[in-house]
């Protein structure tokens, strides 16, 4: 796979169509793998990389990198396409300066993800038929991938490319038994304390470091509303509770509609928080209320927040639905 | 017979959008009917002028309620302002019960410009079911506690 | 040398906490972290927690002092209190070392009475890492993670903790407590060794800063810094994670009935850090990217006699989002640079 694209990398940017192409790039260990931007066939020989370490979602860099002399090439799995897709029908990244490669994903792991199964001191990791063999200070295992894939790609909900210009791999479909709403709906179900508990637990975790909003490919203002003074609401730290629920409140309200749910946000939190929660909540909500709905799967698709029946719901369908009562 | 001074008076925020509810809740004072003096009222250019933010930023301040009025579907002003409203405070709602905080502290309801008796009840009825559950600890900024 | 069954751990944290506030870290679902002991708490068996222990004495958000407005009069209100003794153990020897690049910010004139209150109340149990991993780089700062400064040293052998007082305050804490009992220096002798083994086999043990803390301009000026930051979120994971961090911002808040002034951490990585009336200063990324690691790296030990405000916890290697850390800035911007 690596070395298809690669050879697709070079090809067009020696012909003169890409100036430029966005990947994954080697790290200090095996691990760390980090977004960049190539500009050389050297580059490309040297340091470009792919792996089932590569998490990072790239199509967000598009709103920069787009916006430069000449197309640029993306390499994208199936989440990365969809949340292309919805910048492109939010006009924040031009179709015509992209070159879209699909790839086909099989799920994703990270350092996270390994670590959190107790292997620690990793000093190198080599992939080989679905199977990481992990060297560490400690001694060596073997963990095959689909045991310590993120959550994202547990629950993976579609291997669709809704964008591309060219496909290396096969193109998959979506994921019709995909238990993605599970977590929900298991939160739903608890009574009012319970859930006031879970995520009072979960939130009071927060240390504001925005990794979450400065990673989502939806949130893409040039200023955000907690950054600016004039808002009145800017705030940089947490001074009480209420701050804690109202960034994650109006950060997951601000992308209703328009979260893809590429799990970006709960993969960068330094704290674990599942804050992929509170997005999926809204998708449920508006599969249930406005009929099924996946932001990114048709360029221009209108979102169900800029659009409206006359027969919604009134919103007091929250008193009845979902949840236990306070009594 | 005094009435007991710490007895519990709910702080309640009425978003009353301008064409319809506002002039709702004054038909309702021109024809003297009753409602408690704990709502304040907030006008708004249109239902869907209120943002989640002056919600969540109405808790904050010490607000135990938070009441949005519109007009009737079909009836906005401005068209279709209050579908979207519909929309955008079903989702936010749903949002705060999902994170546990009491549901009956939110509240849309529509008022015509025409509906005094509406409004009044809806706000007498509103504020009852504020005090039952009494002060917002769920959504309170301490800071703002005197 | 004085000794504790691991399995006896509960007793002495008990018999701590019930003369001081104690403070351990513990496992909880975002990692570990240093938490007030209760009853029943664990100590954490991860090498090193999410967050530094650097909020126990400059605290991700606290409050200055509170003002009262009564018509045209302002009355400011000084919320000081005297902070009560307390005690963090487990501090792993790179942490230890942040007190110090902490204490030259704070502690030298104008001193922070904030922080002075806290740094003086608090005594520092350290622990040596038995198991480092492969993030670790602290010997690049000449720190000895098995040799742990502090007020107290501690080590685990085998089933067994021992406590090496190593000031006045650490004798203190140790004096009268009757779970302790004497043990011999070999156990310690033998973990120190396997410690050594292990850390001269660690990915980054040869990485040094030797290139660092001089050349101001020709690093600013380095044309790599484009390449370094172009992956950057701008977030403040870094930032948050690092005990050595320690820019902060002022702000008031009105409550409606009075103002409270708290400082918060803050950003440089943040696009309103150090912001004036004309904006921030840094305006692109690339900018606020190269100050903090000019920062850390030339700035700091410039001012410091040689002291480089990093301490390699490896915190922000492994949970940078995007994998762009101090290590790999550390290589591009030396390589092809003479000693």
């Amino acid at each position: 796979m690596q070395e298809m694209m690669k050879k697709k990398a070079i090809e067009l940017l020696q012909s003169g169509e890409v100036a430029r192409v966005l990947g994954w790039k080697k790290g200090e260990f095996d691990y760390d793998i980090t977004p960049a931007v190539f500009e050389s066939v050297e580059e490309i020989e040297k340091e470009f990389i792919y792996n089932s370490l590569c998490s990072p979602n790239l199509s967000k860099y598009l709103v920069k990198e787009s916006r430069k002399e000449g197309k640029t090439l993306i390499f994208l799995k199936p989440c990365d396409s969809y949340s292309l897709s919805q910048l492109i029908t939010e006009h924040r990244v031009i179709r015509e300066y992209v070159y879209a490669v699909g790839i086909e994903c099989y799920g994703k792991t990270d350092a996270d993800t390994i670590k959190q199964k107790g292997i620690k001191g990793i000093t190198r990791i080599t992939e080989n038929d679905g199977v990481l063999n992990i060297e560490t200070l400690y001694g060596n295992e073997k963990v095959p991938v689909y045991e310590v894939l993120r959550e994202r790609c547990v629950n993976c909900k579609s291997k669709k490319h809704p964008v591309y210009d060219e496909l290396i791999g096969e193109e998959g479909e979506m994921v019709d038994d995909c238990e993605r709403f599970d977590e929900v709906a298991k939160i739903e179900a608890m009574t009012p304390e319970e859930r006031f508990a879970f995520f009072r637990n979960e939130l009071s975790r927060c240390i504001r470091c925005n990794a979450c909003r400065n990673v989502c490919p939806a949130c893409t203002c040039e200023k955000c509303v907690f950054d600016n003074d004039a808002s009145g609401i800017a705030q940089k730290a947490a001074s009480d509770s209420f701050e804690e629920n109202m960034f994650h409140i109006i950060r997951a309200f601000h992308v209703a509609g328009r979260c893809t749910d590429c799990g970006e946000c709960s993969r960068v939190c330094p704290q674990n928080i599942p804050l992929h929660l509170l997005n999926r909540k809204f998708i449920k909500d508006i599969n249930e209320l406005y009929g099924n709905y996946h932001a990114g799967e048709n360029i221009g698709n209108r979102s169900p927040l800029t659009d409206y029946t006359q027969n919604d719901a009134e919103p007091n369908i929250v008193y009845e639905r979902g949840g236990k009562n306070n009594a | 017979m005094q009435m007991v001074n710490n007895e519990f008076k709910p702080k309640i925020v009425a978003f009353c959008c301008n064409w319809c509810s506002y002039a709702g809740a004054d038909l309702a004072g021109t024809n003297r009917l009753q409602y408690p003096a704990e709502v304040k009222i907030i006008r708004v250019p249109c239902s869907c002028r209120v943002n989640p933010m002056f919600i969540l930023r109405a808790f904050q301040r010490g607000a135990d309620g938070v009441i949005i009025c519109g007009c009737h579907p079909g009836d906005c002003h401005y068209t279709t302002g209050n579908y979207y409203a519909r929309r955008r405070m079903t989702l936010l709602f749903s949002m705060l019960d999902f994170l546990g905080i009491e549901k009956e502290r939110t509240r849309l309801e529509w008022v015509s410009a025409a509906e005094g008796q509406k409004f009044a009840s809806t706000m007498n009825d509103f504020v009852k079911t504020v005090t039952e559950l009494g002060e917002n600890k769920r959504l309170e900024d301490l800071r703002c506690k005197k | 040398m004085l000794k504790i069954k691991l399995s006896e751990l509960p007793i002495l944290f008990d018999a701590l906490s019930a003369k001081n506030k104690l403070y351990i870290p513990s496992d909880t679902k975002g990692g570990a972290r240093f938490l007030p002991y209760e009853n029943g708490m664990k100590l954490t068996k991860e090498l090193n927690t999410v967050r530094s222990p650097k909020d126990l004495f400059f605290p991700q958000t606290e409050n200055l002092m509170d003002f009262k407005l009564e018509g045209k009069k302002i009355e400011v209100i000084d919320t000081r209190e005297e902070c009560e003794d307390f005690v963090i153990f487990g501090v792993r020897a790179c942490d230890v070392r942040s007190f110090e690049v902490l204490d030259r910010v704070f502690l030298s004139e104008p001193i922070d009475t904030y922080y002075k209150n806290r740094r003086e109340h608090g005594v520092i149990v350290s622990l040596a890492c038995n198991r480092p991993e492969e993030t670790c780089f602290c010997s690049t700062f000449d720190i000895d993670c098995a040799n742990p400064e502090g007020d107290v040293a501690s080590y685990i052998c085998g089933d067994e903790m021992y406590f090496e007082p190593l000031t006045e305050k650490g004798s203190e804490l140790l004096l009268g407590l009757s779970c302790l009992s004497e043990g011999s220096e070999a156990p310690v002798y033998e973990c120190k060794r396997n410690i050594y083994e292990i850390k001269s086999k660690l990915p980054l043990s040869t990485l040094s800063a030797e290139k660092f803390g001089k050349d101001m301009m020709e690093y600013f000026n380095s044309d790599k810094w484009d390449e370094l930051s172009e992956a950057c979120l701008g977030c403040g994971t870094c930032t948050f994670v690092c005990p050595t961090c320690q820019c902060y911002d002022i702000k008031d808040f009105d409550t409606g009935n009075g103002i409270k002034r708290f400082r918060c951490w803050d950003s440089c990585m943040y696009s309103d850090f150090t912001k004036m009336a004309h904006g921030n200063p840094r305006v692109s990324q690339k900018e606020r990217f190269r100050q903090r690691f000019m920062h850390k790296l030339v700035y700091y030990p410039m001012n410091n006699d040689g002291l480089f405000s990093c301490v390699g916890c490896g915190r922000c290697l492994s949970k940078c989002p995007i994998s762009m850390n101090i290590v790999k800035v550390m290589k591009k911007l030396g390589e092809g640079k003479d000693e």
